[in-house]
């Protein structure tokens, strides 16, 4: 696998969330992306980066462009140093919250996507890394 | 402070949202709105999203949220202009939109609304048969 281009970006404010959308929607055009597949990979990231904001206390999102054999494929990598996931499995459960959302953050942006893969120590903070092949 | 503009067309409130709106524009916008609706005593507030690029679980939320607060002000809410591939995406996502009444323009949105959602005050816009 070939990393074609990255590049890193901050998330410490409800704007950052924004800008962030609007790099990976660059960055999905670039690769090549259909129209619903960039809509999918960018809600995904705004959800992601949302709780990287309220629950990782900010942190930041690094944006890869892929090339494996043949398939291109954007990968996203959110790190915290937050206060953890305590419970992973269950953070993933459709309408679990430990915020005021609709628990629908983490499972959504999960389906949205190819590969996902959350990596999380209480104490240290959170890992997600989200990535859609074409 | 930033804010998105809401205009008065008679009993109804009308939003068009055109800019990739962050989570504090959407809550201010939920904020003006209900003060709107009680200001202007509006019977119905439509919300075009057709700039919309995405709408993510908080989007989704507000939308939800402004529409059940119309609902407690006797005001109706309708959503319109959605993008084929937002809708295809919230799906997967997990939002249906519960109580979010939407429609695919903004003619056919107002319409609802000038009928109250009651297709029998209106059947030349529903045809049977």
């Amino acid at each position: 696998m070939i990393a074609l281009r990255s590049e890193t970006l901050s998330i410490q404010s409800s704007a950052d969330v924004v800008l962030v959308r609007q790099a990976v929607r660059q960055l999905a055009i670039e690769l090549g992306f259909s129209l619903v597949e960039q809509t999918k990979i960018v809600t995904a990231a705004s959800e992601l980066a949302r709780n990287t904001l309220d629950y990782g206390k900010g942190g930041t999102v690094q944006l890869e462009g892929l090339q494996e054999e043949r398939r291109k494929g954007l990968r996203l990598t959110f790190i915290d140093q937050g206060p953890g996931i305590p419970d992973i499995e269950l953070a993933l459960k459709d309408g679990y919250t430990t915020g005021n959302g609709l628990g629908m953050g983490l499972s959504g942006a999960k389906r949205l996507v190819s590969e996902f893969k959350i990596d999380s120590t209480v104490g240290l903070g959170t890992c997600i890394t989200a990535t859609k092949w074409k | 402070m930033e804010r998105i503009p809401i205009l008065q067309m008679g009993d109804f409130l009308l939003v068009t949202i055109q800019v990739d709106m962050h989570d504090r524009l959407a809550m201010t916008l939920q904020d003006d709105l209900t003060n709107r609706i009680c200001q202007a005593n509006a019977r119905g507030v439509l919300i075009d999203i057709s700039a919309l690029e995405i709408v993510d679980s908080f989007i989704g939320r507000i939308l939800g949220n402004i529409a059940k607060m119309a609902k407690v002000l006797d005001a109706q809410t309708v959503v319109v202009g959605m993008q084929p591939a937002v809708a295809i995406t919230l799906v997967e996502l997990g939002l249906s939109l519960e109580g979010i009444r939407t429609a695919l323009n903004v003619e056919k949105g107002m319409n609802l609304l000038r009928t109250g959602f009651d297709p029998q005050s209106a059947p030349h816009l529903f045809p049977r048969g």
